[in-house]
């Protein structure tokens, strides 16, 4: 507990680093089970199912700032509601992605129609969409109106696109979907939890810290062409 | 703290019930299923973790160094405008 540390960085970027190294180490090295047809890639889930862990915890701020922007108009909380959004996209896109490759070894597939994915598809399509809306302002306060209360409408839309239709679906290749049994059936070993989570809190922390970032560039942007 | 013995006490006991059930379970059947245990038993896969941990680190550093130079310009910014 050195101060001086927690000087240069704070407490929780700290411990961002730690879980993420840790995540590197022990997602590979820890053993898992043994399953058919996965096999070594069992191990994805502390890479893959993370991102969408981060992107959805990205998302929710991104509304809670969205909320605080309409309730007091102050542009900074518009600035960290569209960072934070951006920061969810990278990470949904990268879900999108890890996603791809799983299923190329395990379902011989790049994409299939299955409901979990094209429900992921449509909902990132859903905030590329929040996106373009932002660009198509040339008025600052308008767009952060406009853009804020579709922000908190297109934050359920999303939950029920991933958690909800995905399950009423009948049949799905994707764990936890159509009767598809997820965690349970791979965690006989409980070890893997040990990275799981910690994982999940890792990519969490990451996207907060790359959001916060981006927002207070984009704070500074604003200043200075206030200044100017 | 009577109540966190207790806690940490029951936290512990699950620990071990967890850790018992994964002795319980057959190893013979799971034996067969194919894994990277040649590559684990040449000891490569330690190359793998280690170019995984640097892309990490990088990547972190990368993020750090951001934090900081975007950090030096609102005490710049900041600082010049209070003043």
């Amino acid at each position: 507990m050195k101060p001086s540390l927690f000087k240069v960085l704070s407490w929780w970027k700290v411990l961002t680093i730690i879980l993420l190294l840790y995540t590197a180490f022990a997602g590979f090295l820890l053993p898992v089970p043994r399953l058919p047809i996965l096999n070594e890639t069992i191990r994805n889930l502390y890479f893959h199912v993370p991102m969408w862990f981060a992107m959805i915890f990205i998302l929710f701020i991104s509304v809670v700032y969205s909320i605080l922007y309409l309730a007091n108009g102050k542009m900074k909380n518009d600035n960290m509601a569209v960072e934070t959004a951006n920061t969810g996209i990278v990470f949904g896109i990268m879900g999108l992605l890890t996603g791809m490759v799983w299923a190329k070894f395990t379902w011989g597939t790049f994409w299939t129609g299955d409901p979990k994915l094209n429900a992921a598809a449509v909902g990132m399509l859903v905030y590329l969409a929040y996106a373009i809306l932002r660009g198509s302002f040339s008025d600052d306060q308008q767009r952060a109106r406009i853009s804020a209360i579709y922000n908190i409408f297109a934050f359920p839309v999303l939950v029920v696109l991933l958690f909800v239709l995905p399950r009423m679906a009948q049949d799905s290749l994707h764990p936890g979907m159509g009767g598809n049994p997820a965690f349970n059936q791979y965690d006989l070993n409980s070890t893997m939890r040990l990275v799981f989570y910690p994982a999940v809190l890792a990519f969490m922390l990451l996207s907060y810290w790359i959001a916060t970032v981006r927002t207070r560039l984009r704070n500074l942007e604003y200043k200075m062409s206030g200044i100017q | 703290m009577k109540k966190i013995v207790i806690n940490l006490s029951l936290l512990f006991m699950l620990t071990f019930s967890l850790l018992a059930q994964e002795n319980v379970t057959p190893q013979n059947k799971a034996e067969e299923v194919e894994m990277a245990d040649k590559f684990r038993a040449d000891g490569k896969i330690y190359v793998v973790v280690s170019v995984v941990a640097i892309l990490f680190a990088g990547l972190l550093v990368y993020l750090i160094s951001l934090d900081r130079k975007v950090r030096k310009m609102e005490d710049e910014l900041e600082g010049g405008a209070h003043k």
